[in-house]
């Protein structure tokens, strides 16, 4: 069979599955989910992503271990995650705050809320805190009906005050549930919550 | 108007497929299998005349049409991406009634002949892609999913795709792409998706709210679906409220009426003491329209008539308290961070158009300015190679316009506040000429 010419498929460049130390259990998902599609490059941006939670970030350890079950280069994966906002090409915390600071954010005032988090965190926008807090603006993360919203670790919280910012960010760094009066999967839809329904804690929410 | 999509959205475990089903759930799938084959479907959807809920409105049974018949390899994508600032609620959709969606997808594939369907959504929507990963488990578990279902001899497959935080990807070819394990820019169209789309191949793509409506429409028939609402936009309509509202959420409407009824008595109109100054009909790409627009009936076409368009059906608002200014900064750089700067005028555009409203924003333009941001949207519409461009264009030219008396007054503030040239302490500075006011 030949080899077609194009950088995902230049053999030189793929690591060698024996030269790399991948972790079994990251090989066997990276494995599973290439089979789930017609093409198996499919499975790039998850596989990615599962790399990326194992490691912390796209470390280039990370990047030549799903390169090489894979079987793509690592140059084509890079230039791949460089495209997208939720990977991180540099080291990053533990701990990982996306603050909401799009339009209906901002007109609930996501800006004062940025700015104390920035202070509590003790690092400005896209920095790592000295005890691995992550923090960055984002754009609209689809929860305006709790802006302003942040999404800590994957969890949405909302709405935030000046004063939650702070709470959040002790919460964070004693390792606890953050603000579990204010997530979003515990709200039930706007009429429900207006009209002063119970939350949802049915398990309707919870994943 | 009963609830449709919404209708006991917050039961306990409706989740499950134990409560769906208990509920009446994929008996509408059994049923088609049973006794309508996939033409039949497909022309209750087309009889039902809904259109599409991602943001551009096309009719969802003639989209399904365009795929060619045949038995090579079709596929669906769900657009579950919900990039669209203001939008929020396909989320609350897949987190809280995923069968719902599911059962649609099964449906929808069996009209238009489709063996492999996905769902791609957005990374951040954690917590809902791992509960439809465990709806589609289900559904598989329970025969609903997979190769000859329910002995019907129709088969298809689902998987739950996470993509990782890029508006664009939202466009349907831009997804096909991201799909593909690519980066994640648009594709020259045509071919358009129902002939060469993912793989190539033939492929439907629809929003994650239109595909919700379909186990309803099959359920009742296209006739049915089509009374409710307007003659050209049938069915309800999950409208996102957010900004300055007493009670931001997702509500939904029947589509038709007056928008007032939307802000005011759903969303409970604006916060105490404040009133409002402009509203986004549908989303931030939306032109912005006024109070003097809230009788407006809330449906594609009486939206699009005022010069604006419904979009994914999200409404933000905008109060008195608020600077246009800062609005049409934070929309411009929105844009400008996710073009994916394929083509020219979409990448220079929306980063000069960021710029220049950057300085407006610091005082450091005047009127002539204004005119300039205007012409550089003019440039942009209609010459872009996906319609993000357009997204931004579209907003700013409106803001522009509509609020020129705002932009110019916050100019005018801005040079009042200076200190007059004579006054201010001038200093020759030999590099970058007389600074006045600066002394460093
Ligand atoms: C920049 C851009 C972003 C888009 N984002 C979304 C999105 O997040 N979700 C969505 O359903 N459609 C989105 N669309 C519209 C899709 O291209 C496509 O029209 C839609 O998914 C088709 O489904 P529908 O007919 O059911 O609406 C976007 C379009 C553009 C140009
Ligand atoms: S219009 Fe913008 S986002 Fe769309 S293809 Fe061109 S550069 Fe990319
Ligand atoms: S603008 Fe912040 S979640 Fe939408």
């Amino acid at each position: 069979m030949s080899v077609p010419r194009e950088v995902t498929r230049h053999e030189d460049a793929i690591p060698q599955l024996a030269d790399v130390n991948v972790p079994d259990e990251l090989k066997t998902w990276i494995e599973q989910r290439m089979a789930m599609y017609p093409d198996p490059k499919s499975a790039t941006i998850p596989c990615l992503m599962q790399a990326q939670k194992l490691h912390g970030w796209l470390s280039p350890d990370a990047v030549r271990q799903v390169a090489a079950v894979m079987r793509v280069t690592p140059a084509y994966l890079v230039s791949v995650a460089s495209f997208y906002d939720m990977f991180e090409l540099q080291e990053r915390g533990r701990h990982t705050i996306y603050m909401c600071t799009n339009i209906s954010c901002m007109l609930r005032g996501a800006d004062a809320v940025m700015a104390e988090l920035e202070a509590a965190v003790g690092v400005s926008d896209g920095d790592v805190s000295d005890d691995g807090i992550f923090l960055r603006r984002f754009e609209c993360l689809g929860a305006c009906d709790i802006a302003p919203m942040a999404s800590v670790d994957g969890v949405y919280v909302g709405p935030l005050t000046v004063d939650d910012a702070k709470q959040l960010v002790e919460d964070l760094r004693a390792e606890r549930d953050v603000l579990p009066a204010k997530h979003l999967t515990k709200r039930p839809v706007a009429a429900t919550f207006w009209s002063g329904g119970a939350p949802a804690g049915s398990g309707a929410g919870e994943a | 108007m009963d609830e449709l999509l919404f209708q006991d959205i917050d039961e306990p475990g409706l989740n499950t497929i134990e409560v769906y089903e208990r509920r009446g759930g994929y008996e509408t799938l059994k049923k088609a299998l049973r006794e309508l084959d996939g033409e039949q479907v497909l022309a209750e959807l087309q009889a039902s005349g809904v259109r599409g809920r991602g943001g551009a409105g096309f009719a969802m049974g003639t989209k399904a049409g365009f795929l060619p018949k045949g038995t090579m390899d079709k596929y669906l994508c769900c657009n579950a991406d919900e990039s669209e600032p203001g939008t929020f609620k396909d989320r609350e959709l897949m987190q809280k009634n995923p069968h719902q969606l599911v059962e649609g997808i099964i449906l929808a594939s069996y009209a238009a002949g489709i063996n492999k369907a996905f769902i791609y959504i957005r990374g951040e929507y954690d917590a809902q892609a791992s509960i439809l990963e465990a709806a589609v488990r289900e559904a598989y578990e329970h025969g609903h999913l997979g190769e000859n279902i329910h002995g019907s001899g129709f088969g298809v497959s689902l998987v739950v795709h996470r993509g990782a935080g890029a508006y664009i990807c939202g466009e349907e070819t831009a997804l096909l792409d991201s799909l593909e394990g690519k980066r994640g820019n648009p594709r020259l169209k045509p071919p358009f998706p129902a002939n060469a789309g993912l793989f190539q191949g033939p492929t439907l793509i629809n929003n994650v709210e239109t595909l919700s409506n379909v186990s309803h429409i099959v359920k009742h028939g296209g006739e049915w679906y089509a009374k409710i609402g307007t003659e050209k936009s049938t069915g309800t309509k999950l409208v996102s409220v957010s900004g300055c509202v007493q009670r931001p959420g997702n509500y939904e409407i029947e589509l038709g009426i007056p928008a007032r009824e939307i802000i005011f008595g759903l969303a409970g109109g604006p916060l105490p003491g404040r009133e409002i100054k402009a509203w986004f009909p549908g989303g931030s790409s939306s032109p912005l329209l006024t109070p003097d627009e809230f009788d407006l009936p809330y449906d594609f076409d009486s939206i699009a008539g005022a010069g604006s368009m419904l979009g994914s059906g999200a409404i933000i608002v905008i109060d008195d308290s608020v600077s246009i200014v800062d609005v049409a900064l934070r929309t411009a750089s929105f844009y400008k961070h996710e073009s994916c700067g394929k083509c020219t005028p979409c990448r220079e555009g929306t980063n000069w158009t960021t710029k220049m409203l950057q300085r407006v924003a610091d005082g450091d333009a005047t009127p002539m300015d204004l005119d300039l941001i205007a012409g550089v949207q003019q440039q942009i519409m209609g010459n872009c190679l996906c319609v993000l461009g357009d997204a931004m264009a579209m907003p700013v030219s409106s803001m522009v316009n509509k609020f020129r008396d705002e932009f110019e007054a916050h100019l005018e503030a801005a040079r009042a506040s200076r200190t007059p040239l004579a006054d201010a302490p001038a200093k020759l500075d030999l590099v970058g000429g007389l600074v006045p006011g600066v002394i460093a």
